[in-house]
């Protein structure tokens, strides 16, 4: 896989952690491996919207990867739950249902972006970046995957 | 079934495998299917229902679909492996979604059920108006084929239709 400049906390110099929420184990691991190419950190995992909000409670993560159709409660529901108890939360939604209506839907209850997938390693690190803003800072040292 | 409904599942599914298997597809044969369906092997089916109704497969022989889970995975897997069962549901997440994305932005709306392994040797025999389409994909680590059947669901056109009115 692709390497590239580590991202890191600006605040800190620690990894930037994450949690991946996806129902599909495939997506997950695959996520995974691209964190750390990225020099992050695997916060937790969850395999449905409801059990991302206790995920997000328990390890407060820097940014959270989450997909849309799931069982029990869909992404962006969970998005929404999320962002009201904590509004700094930034949320990364990552579908391979990527039509407007749900762009749209998604951005309105509080997701910062969308990546659609097949992910493409280098857009989620644009975005990743960008959605850090400040928060993130790209080191000269590469990801884990380098 | 009209091209329209199938083109995008082709641009899709070419799409997703050249990306995913970083390799240059090409689309092989493209036969419409008046028997009943047959496994190739390890196979994934998503059920769609709303404007446009059927079902998508997405099918490869079991030594294809221990190369495409492995080539994803990093490692070589067992052909045991759960890894493979859902390597071949997520390709078809994308196939579905990329595809779906492309004809809810031309007015169609869907609702797409989770995948689930298809285990028997043979599926339902097509209809009249449902007929099924399998398309080979030749990548280079096997071929992967898709059995397309969908139909429009003329009830819901039509109310779409009378509201629009």
């Amino acid at each position: 896989m692709e390497q590239f400049a580590a991202v890191k906390r600006s605040k800190d110099g620690q990894p930037v952690r994450y949690l991946i929420v996806d129902d599909s184990v495939f997506a997950r691991k695959n996520l995974a491996r691209m964190i750390e190419t990225f020099g992050g950190q695997v916060a937790a995992e969850a395999g449905d919207g409801l059990t991302a909000i206790s995920e997000f409670d328990r390890t407060h993560p820097d940014i959270v990867l989450m997909d849309i159709t799931m069982p029990q409660m869909e992404g962006i529901e969970a998005a929404e739950r999320i962002v009201q108890q904590h509004p700094e939360a930034r949320i990364v939604m990552v579908s391979s249902v990527g039509y407007q209506e749900n762009i749209v839907a998604a951005l309105q209850r509080g997701a910062r972006h969308f990546v659609q997938k097949p992910v493409k390693p280098e857009v989620l690190y644009e975005v990743i970046k960008y959605v850090l803003g400040e928060d993130g800072a790209v080191t000269n040292a590469a990801g884990a995957g380098a | 079934m009209k091209m329209e409904l199938i083109q995008p599942f082709i641009n899709a599914a070419d799409a997703v495998l050249s990306q995913g298997l970083q390799c240059t597809t090409k689309v092989g044969n493209l036969t419409m299917e008046e028997d009943a369906y047959r496994r190739k092997g390890v196979a994934g089916m998503i059920a769609l229902t709303g404007d446009i109704e059927g079902r998508i497969v997405l099918d490869m022989e079991p030594q294809t679909a221990v190369k495409v889970a492995s080539h994803y995975a990093g490692a070589e897997l067992p052909e045991s492996d759960a890894l493979i069962k859902e390597t071949i549901f997520e390709l078809a997440n994308q196939v579905v979604g990329n595809a779906i994305s492309a004809l809810n932005d031309q007015g169609f709306h869907f609702r797409v059920h989770p995948p689930h392994l298809l285990t028997a040797e043979q599926g339902d025999k097509t209809s009249e108006d449902t007929e099924a389409l399998m398309i080979c994909f030749e990548t280079s680590l096997g071929n992967v084929f898709m059995n397309v059947a969908l139909r429009y669901n003329k009830r819901r056109m039509a109310d779409h239709a009378a509201v629009g009115a």
